[in-house]
């Protein structure tokens, strides 16, 4: 291949679709490495400790999308302490030095500032997407920004964030001029909206395909929107609350029989059984269907909107759909490739909504079902073995007992047989977290047969460090492990410390590695950061005070080229 | 209602007597923090620890209801005062390895029992068993603060960060109503049911909020006050006899009296005469409410003790 022109070899790195693809090809010879560098136009960032922006901006200088993720999972469940880290200001400064054309950065479980946001708005001229995920920091100031500076911005997509409101004139900032609109989400926005602007901005934007609104846009202000939009193929509704006997329900009916391109639809922020009718013109050609935001709805309801989507292929729904739901779904939606049913009363005293029974009736109706997160509050063996039975495609596989160590309800035995069919089954499982009462057995079958496995959430389970060794062992393409409240010590922590450079990162919490632990792993592998997260009080006055024996709430271990990070708080600790 | 507790986060300072009756009661029978259990130098005091977002284990006694309206407003009130916005969780409190972790047991742990008929959610719940208290639910139990009387005993009680689900999803879940009430024509946000109100003659309809009002008389004032530009109409100006509503003498009082009556339309579509049905019953079956000439209504009336009969 040296043989071949650089513009030849640039041809061909171009048909390598993923990130891992073009870093193993970089790998090859300096040649190569040249090339590929100077021709990359996505950068996926996993850990933004990992690697220092100015590296990343120096190494792509072509860099035309960025994506970057902060904290560890395990933050969405508030186990990580809110000022942990995690900025996003660091990268948009090194990319404004260096990168100027950048279009698109999206970004994860970040903290985000008005001021970053502002910067990227005014310093990056083709800026033209910006997708940030589960982030907080900002506030409409900063969306202001984003809309008045950013020209031709095509989307902006905020999903789950926690955004501060400080006002609604932050929608009133695009320009007439701004007309190139493809995606705009602000669902996660808690404040008013102008519904006036809402509606001008879309009449002028005829390209608008995605559209989430708020609950704040009344049912009245959506049926004006989708006159204007009938192209949509994407919506999130807003409250979505609606008298059935109303004028405003029958002109919504009237115009989402208009709306032949729709595909995928969420929100119903407010919405009750009876105006769910007005989806029915729609249901047929509904591939995405995310109800989980929706007030619990009656299992009877629900099955009647259901009835109509045969061309399901992700639902998202509450437990609230009950067995019986699901089994409608199974026998309807033979297209379902993913499911996730989320808890619809997550202080409840096991108020049965679903159980094994649904998960396996869905299992057996719908053969392209290859991505699960359940919340139940029980599960048996039996079900999970026919479960994977039924489906050896899954590729995610999330269960959820709602009570923690909770055994098979039928023989009171663990989860261990169960799990192990299901990783037995499936070949190319890639995610998977386990729930119930699970012994170290377990983890011999996940080490043993789960070879495609890439990330693991433990929570609750596991007798003795074997559990933890076997899969560290086991797990040749473990990235992400997480595990909380098991009995790990620091004889699993450092049985196979090289596994952690083959790995994005560790997360252990609860668990009962020490803190003489941490430090012989630090001091064996300098290329990983091993962060000890300790909220109580002033760390640095306990730092004396601990002793090596002292077990550590919450341990951080990640990779990293970068060396220890300089802007941990007081409470993180790099050993 | 009285202005926002001095408690930690979750609103627990004073609570509510045993008996159920929501919308009253504020000052609890039972000064329950002898009985707390915390974790915390000792001698702290709650309120000190409301920047923080405490960890604090509540036993409480087994029944009890309070104004839940209340309990949230002061939630509201209190998230700002708390510090406990968009984006923070709430700085972690000193916990020893091991220490108890709860989180509060929000609307339904009771699994049902004991609920006022007809009432949806916005934690009318009056059974409570003992009360955790997540250190991180900061931002759940923002919402579910209202629900606060609803707590899982403490054998069942939960832990930080457990079910996974993200705050975000959280959040919108303790804002939505967990059950839909049947009469859903009234646009219901956060424990508020706000029904149309017309009258005869004006030129535009206002929306009355049923729950800011515990009695009639608090309706009628509420209309009034609304409608006051459009009539020189004597809507509930007196004071009202019974307890229950109207009696049969002040609706003829209003009848023969005042130029104006107010109806209802009920969940069957029928039109009422406001005040015969004791209170709740009126809000849960009111759909719109219409305030018409005393001359239109005077039919009225005879239907609508008739209907009323039949329905007890």
């Amino acid at each position: 291949m040296t043989y071949f022109p650089e513009e030849v070899v640039e041809h061909i790195f171009d048909f390598l679709g993923s990130h891992r693809d073009r870093n193993t090809v970089s790998t090859v010879c300096k040649a190569w490495y040249q090339v590929e560098r100077l021709s990359r136009q996505h950068v996926f960032v996993g850990n933004c400790y990992a690697i220092r922006p100015e590296r990343v901006m120096a190494r792509f200088p072509r860099m035309k999308s960025l994506s970057v993720k902060g904290k560890p999972h395990f933050a969405d469940f508030n186990l990580v302490p809110y000022d942990w880290g995690g900025y996003a200001l660091p990268w948009i400064e090194a990319a404004a030095r260096c990168c100027t054309g950048l279009e698109e950065l999206r970004l994860k479980r970040m903290v985000v500032s008005d001021d970053g946001l502002e910067l990227l708005a005014r310093f990056f001229p083709n800026f033209k997407s910006l997708v940030l995920v589960s982030c907080d920091g900002f506030s409409t100031d900063g969306l202001a920004s984003i809309a008045t500076y950013c020209r031709g911005l095509r989307e902006l997509d905020l999903q789950e964030n926690e955004v501060d409101d400080h006002g609604c004139q932050w929608l009133n900032c695009f320009p007439d001029s701004c007309t190139s609109l493809v995606s705009l989400n602000f669902a996660c926005l808690k404040g008013e909206v102008n519904a006036g602007a809402l509606e001008r901005l879309i009449a002028r934007s005829p390209n608008l395909r995605s559209l989430k609104l708020n609950r704040a846009i009344s049912v009245e202000s959506l049926n004006k929107i989708l006159s204007r939009a009938p192209h949509l193929v994407d919506l999130g509704t807003g409250s979505f609350a609606v008298d059935d006997r109303a004028e405003a329900y029958h002109r919504l009916m009237n115009c989402f029989t208009k709306c032949k391109t729709l595909r995928c639809m969420s929100g119903f922020g407010e919405a009750s059984p009876c105006c769910l009718k007005a989806l029915y013109p729609v249901c047929i050609n509904l591939i995405v269907l995310n109800l989980s935001y929706a007030p619990a709805i009656p299992s009877d309801d629900l099955i009647k909107l259901i009835c109509h989507c045969s061309n399901l292929q992700k639902l998202w729904v509450l437990d609230c759909i009950g067995d019986k739901g699901l089994a409608v779904v199974a026998s309807t939606c033979k297209e379902l490739q993913e499911l996730r049913v989320f808890p619809s009363d997550i202080y409840g005293a096991g108020t049965t909504s679903v159980t094994e029974e649904g998960l396996v009736a869905v299992s057996s109706g719908c053969p392209k079902l290859n991505s699960v997160l359940y919340f139940c509050y029980q599960m048996t063996n039996s079900a999970l073995i026919t479960v994977a039975k039924n489906c050896p495609h899954f590729i995610r596989f999330r269960l959820c007992i709602l009570d923690p160590g909770k055994p098979d309800p039928l023989t009171n035995q663990p989860l261990d047989e169960g799990f192990g069919a299901i990783v037995r089954s499936c070949k190319n499982l890639r995610r998977l977290s386990l729930s119930g009462l699970l012994t170290d057995q377990v983890f011999l079958f996940i080490g043993l047969y789960a070879k495609c496995l890439e990330m693991l959430s433990i929570a609750f389970a596991g007798n003795s460090d074997k559990g933890m060794i076997y899969v560290l062992d086991g797990c040749k393409n473990l990235r992400k492990l997480e595990i909380r409240d098991c009995p790990f010590g620091d004889g699993a922590l450092l049985k196979n410390v090289e596994k952690y450079e083959a790995m994005r990162s560790l997360w252990m919490s609860s668990c009962e590695a020490t803190l003489g632990g941490c430090k012989a792993l630090a001091a064996k592998m300098p290329r990983l950061n091993v962060e000890i997260i300790n909220e109580s009080g002033n760390l640095v006055e306990s730092k004396e005070n601990l002793s090596d024996v002292n077990k550590m709430e919450k341990i951080y271990v990640y990779r990293s080229v970068a060396g220890p990070r300089n802007d941990a708080p007081e409470f993180v600790w790099t050993l | 209602m009285s202005p926002p507790l001095e408690h930690d986060y979750i609103g627990l300072s004073e609570l509510p007597p045993a008996a159920a009756v929501p919308g009253t009661g504020e000052e609890g029978a039972l000064n329950l923090k002898e009985t707390e259990l915390r974790l915390g130098l000792p001698g702290s005091e709650s309120p000190s620890r409301k920047d923080k977002v405490g960890l604090t284990l509540e036993l409480l006694p087994k029944s009890f209801a309070s104004g839940s309206k209340r309990g949230y407003s002061d939630a509201i009130d209190g998230a700002g005062k708390w510090g406990l916005s968009a984006g923070e969780g709430g700085s972690e409190v000193d916990l020893g390895k091991g220490g108890g972790l709860f989180s509060p047991r929000g609307e339904k742990a009771a699994a049902g029992g004991g609920q006022l008929p007809g009432q949806g959610n916005a934690g009318r719940e009056p059974a409570v068993n003992a009360a955790g208290q997540e250190r991180k639910a900061a931002a759940p139990v923002r919402g579910s603060v209202a629900h606060d009387r609803v707590m899982a005993p403490a054998a069942k009680a939960q832990v930080v960060g457990w079910p996974p689900i993200r705050s975000y999803r959280k959040n919108t879940m303790a804002i939505n109503p967990s059950k839909i009430k049947d009469d859903d024509d009234g646009k219901q946000g956060i424990g508020c049911l706000y029904v149309k109100v017309s009258m005869d003659g004006a030129p535009y309809l206002r929306k009355v909020d049923l729950k800011t009002c515990n009695n009639y008389k608090e309706l009628s004032s509420s209309l009034e006050k609304m409608f006051s530009c459009f009539t020189l109409g004597q809507c509930g100006s007196h004071g009202i006899p019974c307890k229950d509503g109207l009696s049969e003498s002040r609706l003829t009082d209003l009848l023969n009296g005042s130029e104006y009556v107010v109806t209802y339309e009920d969940k069957d579509g029928d039109w009422m005469l406001v005040g015969d049905v004791p209170w709740e019953m009126f809000t849960d079956s009111c759909r719109r409410l219409r305030i018409m000439k005393g001359s239109d209504a005077i039919g009225l009336a005879p239907r609508a003790m008739e209907k009323c009969k039949n329905k007890n």
